[in-house]
Formats: C-alpha cells, structure tokens, sequence
C-alpha cells in the first residue's frame, strides 16, 4: 500500500512500486488526463507534477511518489476557474488534436511557477521536451507568455488586496 | 429524402433526447455517388431543436485535430440561423446513414459544403414556415437570425424553441427546394467561433481512444512480427505469464499477403493493466517464419539499395502517362538544361496517440471505441471478421490524438475485435511508440527525376519528369506495381504549366512494406522534386525563382490536364466548375507569400529566402522560408504559407492547419527518416524518427486569401510546398543545393 497526495486528495494505491505513475494514473485512478506518448521520455505527453517539479510519469515509478503531492491535468483548474495557463491555451485556440496538450500545460505552469516572465529562450529551453506533432508551438509560446502576465497580475491584485488588508487593520486599531 | 423523425431510438443513439424538431437528411456521399446506396442510406447529419431553444448538430466526420466538430456544425448553424452559443456539438457514431465518413483527402468542407448548407436551411425553412403561419403573413415576410424568426415587418420574434414543436409536425420541404443564403449574408462561416471541444481538452476530460475504461477489461499488448507477412513459428509465453496482471498470452490468427489495412498477426499479452502487459510482452518469446516466397522478398528489403534502384529507374525513360508535343525529338542545349534526380525516404505520421481500440463482443454483437479517419470501413472489416450483419456492429468514435491518414487503416480495431471474441472480455488494444513506429503505414519512399531547357523569356519547356515509388496500391493488390491516376493526380501528371513539350512518365517497382496515406500522400515528394526544380531552373535562366514560376504558369486560363494529355486527371474527386484549375489563383498566392514575407528582399549574408508553391485537395498553397546557414549549422528564421482554399468557413482552423504543416514540413525537411534492413524498420521512437521541437520552430505567418470560391482542402494541402521552401532557401542562403532528404544528413539542424 503507497500512500500519497493526489489533486489535494489522500490517496492509497494498491500497486507494484515499480509501475510508472502514468499508469497507476490512467489504469488505476481513471484520471485518464494524463498521455501516454513514447514510454521513453522523449515526448513530455505524460507530464505531471510531483511536490511542483514536472516529471515524466511514463519512466517514473510509484515509489518516488510515495508520500508526495501528485498533480495532474485533471488537478490542475481550482473547480470551475481555470488555472492561468489553460484560460490562456483556450484564449490562443493552443489544442489542434489535444493529446500533448496536459503535457504541454504542466510544463508551462511549472515553469511559470518560478518564472512568470520568461524570455523565448528560457520557454525554448524549458518546453522542448514536451512534442507536439501538429504544430501548435507558436500558439504555446504566445499562451505561456499571457499566462505569465495573468499570473503576474494576480499576484500584483492579491499583494494590493492584502496591503489593503492591512492598511484596514492599522486603522481600526 | 428528408425525414422528419421523432423515434427515440435514433435520438438516443447520438445522445439527444427532444420533443422538438429533429431533422435527418441524407447527405449524398461523394465516396459513393456511383455505387449503389448501402441498404439502410436513409438518414444524414441532423440537426435537433429543442422546447428551450437548444439546438444540437451532429458532427458525422472524424476529427484528429483539424477542428471539423466545429466546422461542420458552423456551417450548418449558420444556415439555420443559429447563434453559436446555443448549439451544442454531438459526436456520430460510424454508420451509413450519415452518408460519406471517411476522413481523408481534406474533403470534409470541400465536398459537402453545399449539403452542409442544405441542412441547415431545410430546418430554417420549416421555422420560418411555422413562424409564418402564425403570424399570418408569407414565408418571403419573415426571417431566421439570432436563433429567432422576425417579423420583417412588424419586426416582432419567435424563439427558436417555442416554434421547435409546431415545426416538427410540418412536412418536411426536399433539401433542393430551400433557399440557401447569399455568402454575404453568412453570420458563422468566415467568422472565428467558439471551438468545439477544447475545454474538455484543457481540463483533461477529453476522451481519446487510449482513454476508455470498462469494468472487467483487459489491456493488450502485441508482438507483431518485424517483416511484413512473417507468421509466428513458435512461442514461449511461460515467463510472460508469470507477471502480475497477466491474464492470458493469446496468437492472433495468420494473414496472407496483401495485408490489406488488416492485422499481421503476432502474439498478445493480456493483462488486468497496461503496465503489466507490456511488461508481459518484454518477456515473450517469439520465433518468426518469412520461409513464404513473398515474404522472403519482404524480409530481403534494404531501404538504401532500393532507393538507389529507384535513381536508376528515373534516370532512364519510362511509361508515360502524360505527353505533350515530342520532347525526345529535341536536342538538349547543355549550356541551358537542367537535370536533376529528388528523393525522399519513407516517413511516418507518428501521430502523438499511438494507435488504440477497444472491443466488446457480446452474442451476435460487437461495439467498438476506436480513433478511426474511417468509422464505417471499421464496421465493415468487423463485420466481415466475425460474420455479423453490420448493422450488428456499433463503432464509437473517440477522439483521435492525430491522425496524419495512419487512422484510416483499421488493423488495430481489428486486433481488439479478435481479441474480444477469443477472451470473452472486453479488450483494449494499445500500441507502445515502438510498435507505431515499426508496424505503420509508411509514405512511400521516391525518386522524383526533372529535366527541361530555359529560354531567354524566364521560362523553360522541353520538360521530362519521371517518379518511382511503391504505390499505395499494393497494400491492397500484390500486382499493383504503379502509381494509379489517383496518384498521379497528386501535383505530378497535373502539372499547370504551359509548355509545348511535356512528358510524365512512371516506372513499375515492387512493394515490400506497408504503404499508406500520409498528409497530403505523393503531393509531398512531387512538389518537392517540382519546388526546387523551378527554383534551380531560375537559377540557370538567372530570374528570380518567383518569376520562374509566374512564366511557367503561363496566362490567366482554366487548366484542364485531362484535354492536355492526362487523360486520368481526377482533380481530387471534383468535376465541378467551381473546383478547376486557375492560374489566377495559383499566380496571386505566389506573389501574396512574396509581398508578405519580403522574400525578393535582399538578405545579410549567408542568409537567404527559398518560396514554393503546390495546389492540392482544391486549394492552392505558397510558401516562403528565411534561413541561415553558418558552416554546416542550419537554423530556420522565418516561415510563411498563402493559402487560397476559397471561403475560410473556420479561419481561425485553417491558419493552425497552416502552421501545424509548416511544422510538419520542417520535420519531414530536416531530420526525420524511415529506413528498412532485412525487412524490418531500424528506427523505433522520437530518439531516431525525430519530430520538430519548440526551440526550431521560427516565427510563422498564415496568410488567408479572402475569396468567395467553393471551399478547397485545408488539413493537407499546406505541407507539400513547405519542404521545397526550405531547401531552397539552403541553396540561397549557401550555394549548396540539397536534392536528398532529410536535410540532416548534410547539416545539422
């Protein structure tokens, strides 16, 4: 029994520690979110998160995320509001076939998670393990860069909001 | 026919449940206009309103990424005079009384536009009859838009779903009657809509072929046997079976050459899940028999000798196919002659879902979810497989995670189905990366040979091609041993330009592995070979390349390559008028990609433009690439495609078509390759059949042509001028000129 954070849930998995999570996730949990696309790591199709680094499910196995926070596609949106980078994927029409797409997105929010404002070099170098055979990379590279902006602007609404907070507090004390 | 249906059983079958108007409409299928309609062709695309106003459009075409499930309802809902946020897409399920499904050669929009309108105007009518007859007043008095009927002179309204119920009791008026719009009056088609399906994309709720789970299934992994017809001689399955999961280790049955689009056999590993199959398979061992005659010759093939044999073959005169005035009477000027010998390897569509299917076979039914471009044939060949009527046979269409024409063939949703049976369970059939790469449908390898004379005009005549590839033909029939018209309709014996002296001519070769459609099939190797022979024809004559191509094209005409010498033209299944050839058009999105990309603008050193063009699937394509080249370091700056596909009805779709050939182009340019040994294909996943990355991809610019002309292709016909393109800009960049692909066996890229 292997024990860990799923999309903010407890979960414990009955599986061999050897199985790749990609499987665990699509085969056991159903979150079929996740793609297989090479089974060698060359693709970036099954990309998810572990305690926020992206990694390749599909050469990972269940034991290296015992007692870690697993986060998939299917996790990724807070309820019905999208995470930034899918409101921009759907803005720019990113998908054409979709299948890279989960991927595509985990790998843009982690690089997003510590750099909101990357330069094309830097979205170059962080996404060109994750394929897409359709072409949609020009629409990837405008999309991560809006969604670096969204992200950068929630920040700047939230730091205001609890300056504002604060600015409350002092005056009522 | 028309019928007017409220049966629950049909509404239920593609999810819909209304009390209001539901309109089914044969759609007259272009695959079968001269065959006799299957027995139960009754029924078409339909459209369904709903009391509250919701209107649902059956989407009955395959989509892999192209955007048809929003197309197709667009152009529909336009008729009708829908508003875009109240319809609601439904996914068909493969059956004839859609009419044609089979997704392949762009044809979707182009050859069912007009009965895509039909549709939609024949349920605008009955609600603009209704409305009407309720106000009294004549049909010519009223008006469908924005999901109501005005009174155009009271300027009062009727929602679509209060009048869905009364007009369900109408007779329905014949689809030939109805009026179709003006184009000016189009309110969806031209327009960027709301795309169909991509928040369930977004959110991981998508549903592709590799997605379906049922209780109680197991997952298939196939050994398949390296060389094309080989049979399993024996097996061992002991340790395969002592894996957790595995269930059983099954045969799959023999097949005899041809192949067909059928399986080639192998042995299963069934498991209770996938990880465990394929760790099951690792452990398998398989022996395999190629004593066969044929398929000793299969295991024989050698990929770099039979490309060579092709060289020779165009290199020498061959059967012609298309010949205008006598160009074996001229005596060649060598100061002026061009010569040159292109080639291809085989490729693969590598489509980011390998190939899946799952099968349920229950008594005297079976119910399949495949990512297929070809629902119907799959119902067919299943149908076929376990001698069932196949009305006995449902085919769910899943979304497919790419297609690229690999999903047209059927072979793994016939695994599945014989797996099904010989279990007794469901079974889900997936395919590793390694085993797309290896057991595909490949493009076929080629030799493309150009010759012809310049003159002082910019021009050139005295022409001679020639191209030599295995057809796809034999796939199908052993004796196949040429390209059929088809084929060579595909930019070669259709060659547009105005010359007095012309011969086509093809040459017969043996078949060895699979050969299958690829995106935009023998377009690709012909408008190369052609693309860097005009630019290497502009070189010699000393005109910029755009020039050649504008002479060689000649005056503003109609060409009609049937009544100039190729009498086996198909021009893509269209006979129609609105679908001929017209230099104009071929001329503007020339001089369009020119005008937008500034590729007769002069560039910094080893720097330079190559631009080509291809008409394919109707439409007509030009594209315009910037390179560098430093030593032998290739990087690719700047890329643009015109296209001219008539109207654009999703332009937002036909421009992310654009790029993703664009892209496509630059990987089957540059760095991607099939080859055989022994019969068996070397390369297995993205490490060695290399596919485009972010980081070598330049900016890229579509530029749609606004026109009114009948809808062409837009899934294929970007990519054929892509390659040439490229190459050329190599040669303009550093004088060295490429005739040999992939590009990375000389620079790196």
């Amino acid at each position: 029994m292997l024990k860990l954070t799923l999309n903010g849930q407890s979960v414990s998995l009955e599986a061999d520690d050897n199985m790749p999570i990609l499987y665990a996730l699509r085969d056991i949990q159903q979150l079929t979110g996740t793609k297989y696309g090479c089974g060698a790591g060359q693709c970036g199709a099954c990309t998810v998160h572990i305690n926020g680094e992206p990694v390749r499910s599909c050469l990972t196995p269940l034991s290296m995320a015992a007692g870690k926070t697993v986060t998939t596609i299917e996790g990724l949106a807070k309820g019905e509001q999208l995470h930034p980078v899918q409101q921009a994927w759907l803005d720019n029409n990113v998908p054409q076939c979709g299948y890279c797409q989960a991927g595509q997105m985990m790998s843009a929010a982690a690089l997003l998670a510590k750099n909101a404002s990357p330069s094309d070099d830097e979205i170059n170098s962080h996404m060109q393990g994750n394929i897409c055979r359709c072409g949609t990379y020009p629409r990837i590279k405008k999309a991560i860069k809006q969604a670096g902006v969204m992200i950068q602007e929630a920040k700047k609404t939230s730091a205001l909001s609890s300056q504002g907070n604060n600015d409350s507090r002092e005056v009522l004390s | 026919m028309i019928v007017n249906v409220s049966r629950r059983s049909l509404l239920k079958s593609v999810g819909l449940q209304s009390t209001g108007l539901v309109l089914l409409t044969p759609m007259t299928p272009w695959a079968q206009a001269d065959e006799t309609p299957a027995k139960d062709f009754e029924l078409g695309v339909f459209v369904s309103v709903d009391p509250s106003g919701q209107v649902t459009i059956v989407n009955h075409r395959a989509e892999m990424g192209q955007g048809i499930m929003t197309s197709v309802p667009q152009i529909i809902a336009d008729e009708l005079g829908a508003s875009w946020d109240r319809v609601s897409v439904v996914q068909a399920q493969g059956d004839p009384k859609y009419g044609d499904q089979s997704t392949g050669g762009s044809a979707s929009i182009r050859h069912f536009f007009p009965y895509l309108r039909q549709m939609g105007a024949v349920a605008r009518t009955m609600l603009e009859q209704t409305a009407a007859d309720i106000w009294q007043v004549k049909i010519d008095d009223v008006k469908a838009q924005d999901h109501q009927v005005v009174n155009l002179k009271t300027k009062k309204a009727i929602g679509f779903g209060v009048l869905a119920a009364q007009a369900a009791k109408m007779t329905v008026p014949s689809a030939d009657s109805v009026t179709l719009k003006n184009n000016n009056e189009f309110s969806l088609i031209g327009r960027d809509v709301k795309l169909a399906g991509q928040e369930a994309i977004l959110r991981g709720e998508a549903k592709y072929a590799q997605d379906i789970q049922l209780p109680n299934m197991l997952v298939a992994s196939i050994e398949r046997p390296p060389v094309v017809g080989g049979r399993v001689k024996s097996f061992n399955a002991d340790a395969a079976k002592k894996v957790k999961g595995v269930i059983d280790v099954i045969q799959l049955k023999d097949r005899p050459l041809p192949v067909n689009v059928k399986p080639v056999s192998g042995v299963a590993v069934l498991a209770t899940n996938t990880w465990a199959a394929q760790e099951g398979r690792k452990k398998l061992k398989v022996e395999w028999d190629t004593s066969d005659k044929r398929v000793a010759q299969n295991a024989a093939h050698d990929s770099k000798a039979y490309l060579k044999a092709l060289i020779k073959k165009v290199n020498s005169k061959g059967a012609s196919v298309r010949n205008e005035g006598d160009v074996y009477a001229h005596d060649y000027d060598p100061q002026n002659t061009v010569e040159a010998t292109y080639t291809l390897p085989y490729h693969h569509h590598m489509s980011m879902e390998t190939p899946a299917a799952t099968a349920l076979v229950e008594g005297d039914s079976c119910t399949v979810w495949t990512g297929t471009q070809t629902p119907q044939w799959a119902k067919n060949l299943i149908a076929e497989e376990l001698a069932l009527d196949p009305s006995q046979v449902t085919v769910n269409m899943t979304l497919m995670g790419g297609a690229f024409g690999r999903k047209g063939k059927n072979d793994f949703t016939l695994e599945a189905v014989e797996l099904a049976k010989a279990t007794g369970r469901p079974v889900k059939v997936v395919w590793t990366r390694e085993d797309d790469v290896k057991h595909g449908f490949y493009h076929s390898i080629s030799a493309n040979y150009c010759k012809a004379e310049v003159n002082d005009k910019g021009s050139a005549d005295f022409w001679i091609q020639r191209v030599a590839y295995p057809p796809i033909g034999a796939t199908f029939d052993l004796a196949a041993k040429r390209p059929s018209d088809m084929q060579l309709s595909l930019g070669f014996a259709d060659v547009p330009f105005a010359l007095d002296h012309l011969s086509c001519e093809t040459q017969d070769v043996e078949t060895h592995v699979r050969i299958g459609w690829f995106r935009a099939v023998a377009n690709i190797n012909n408008a190369f070979a052609l693309g860097c022979f005009v630019d290497e024809l502009a070189v010699k004559a000393n005109v910029p390349t755009h020039t050649m191509w504008l002479n060689l094209i000649g005056k503003d005409r109609i060409v009609n390559p049937a009544k100039e010498g190729f009498e086996g033209w198909v021009n893509y299944g269209q006979k129609t008028q609105a679908h001929a050839l017209d230099t104009r058009r071929m001329k503007a999105v020339l001089s369009e990609v020119v005008a937008k990309s500034g590729a007769d603008k002069k560039t910094k050193k080893n720097e330079g433009w190559g631009i080509s063009y291809a008409h394919s699937f109707n439409s007509y394509v030009a594209a315009a690439t910037k390179v560098r080249v430093d030593g032998d370091k290739l990087t690719v700056l700047d890329m643009h495609t015109a296209i001219d596909c008539g109207i654009a009805v999703t332009p937002d779709r036909v421009k992310s078509q654009m790029e993703g050939a664009m892209i496509m182009g630059l990987s089957t340019a540059l760095m991607s390759e099939i080859t055989v040994k022994d019969g068996a294909v070397e390369q297995s996943n993205f490490y060695d059949y290399a596919s485009a990355r972010i980081n070598q991809c330049p900016p890229m610019s579509v530029h749609i042509i606004n026109s009114q002309e009948a809808p062409g292709g837009v899934g294929e016909p970007g990519l054929p001028p892509v390659l040439p393109s490229i190459v050329n800009a190599i040669y303009h960049a550093s004088g060295q000129r490429i005739r040999d692909l992939p590009v990375n066996k000389v620079l790196t890229v």
